[in-house]
């Protein structure tokens, strides 16, 4: 499996993503910068954390209209696997891949800490490595990621059990019923505010975080690859 | 030429956690009477003359880029500029 980890001016967890993919995970990964039209090569797509384009205006405001953009959109509705995380969710749901929006953590902080997650649904392509309803913990990083949306949304994630992950126990930033992340309808958009990607190796305090990519890879080639 | 002042504040429903904290310390500033603070964005537009509908192109630029109507209400005032 072929992914592409997407690079804006202002992205500091592409290394990390990167890493995760090519040395924990063992499949193929490649930068991609923003300004790429094409992302037909890749079978799933990685928007990784950070500031990009400063946070200006909005976390992800600017971002959202990057040439690549309209390609992670094709990608979403083509049905590839596309995985925002931290600044990455943020830019999904400015471009209106995913409902809602963030504002500043309830506490003005940012928060830079690990923190138990609870997984809701194990029946997402990004999910099935999971036990249902199983506390991981994965480290979180950062200002705005108090999730917000109206009822309605709300109402529609959960008839969908489309909220793959919870904060455990307390709640970080305020974020609207504990939310840590969500998918769009189709299934195969995932943003989430906690880092996977940081969490794919004990020896880094946890690796909770790998199963996520293990579990995309896992469901890709159940349906993408033909045993004869 | 037009200037067009664009202010933008979380909607009414959406609580402002910056806005709560410059409450609070407006009260230890022993302004009592403050009972509620919005944070909110000023953005200056310097618009030159144009064919198209001014506040349509204004519009479409705070529901696009300038706001995000899930979260923030905005308003804007057009003041005509008169260049020589």
């Amino acid at each position: 499996m072929k992914f592409a980890v997407i690079v804006f001016p202002g992205s500091n967890c592409d290394v990390d993503m990167y890493h995760a993919i090519k040395d924990a995970l063992g499949e193929e990964v490649e930068y991609v910068w923003h300004s790429t039209d094409n992302l037909d090569q890749y079978d799933g797509i990685l928007l990784p954390g950070g500031f990009s384009y400063g946070d200006y205006l909005r976390s992800g405001a600017i971002a959202r209209f990057s040439n690549v953009m309209a390609e992670v959109v094709k990608a979403a509705q083509a049905g590839k696997p596309v995985l925002g995380v931290c600044n990455g969710f943020q830019i999904l749901l400015e471009a209106g891949l995913l409902p809602g929006a963030m504002r500043r953590n309830e506490g003005l902080k940012f928060i830079c800490r690990n923190v138990a997650l609870k997984v809701e649904n194990n029946q997402s392509m990004f999910t099935t490595g999971y036990e249902l309803n199983e506390t991981i913990t994965i480290p979180v990083a950062h200002g705005e990621g108090n999730y917000y949306c109206d009822n309605e949304t709300l109402a529609e994630l959960k008839r969908n059990n489309r909220i793959l992950f919870t904060y455990d126990g307390e709640n970080p930033n305020g974020s609207l019923e504990q939310i840590a992340g969500i998918t769009n309808e189709q299934g195969n958009v995932l943003g989430m505010m906690p880092h996977p990607e940081r969490a794919v190796d004990s020896l880094l305090g946890s690796k909770d975080g790998l199963k996520i990519f293990q579990s995309i890879v896992k469901n890709w080639r159940e349906s993408h690859v033909i045993t004869a | 030429m037009y200037k067009v002042k664009v202010y933008i504040t979380l909607r009414e429903s959406v609580l402002d956690p910056q806005g709560a904290a410059v409450q609070q310390s407006l009260h230890s500033l022993t302004y009592n009477e403050v009972s509620d603070v919005r944070v909110g964005k000023y953005i200056e537009l310097t618009i030159k003359d144009t064919d198209r509908d001014l506040d349509q192109l204004v519009k479409e630029m705070c529901e696009k880029l300038l706001a995000n109507t899930v979260i923030e209400a905005y308003r804007y005032d057009v003041e005509e500029v008169i260049t020589q």
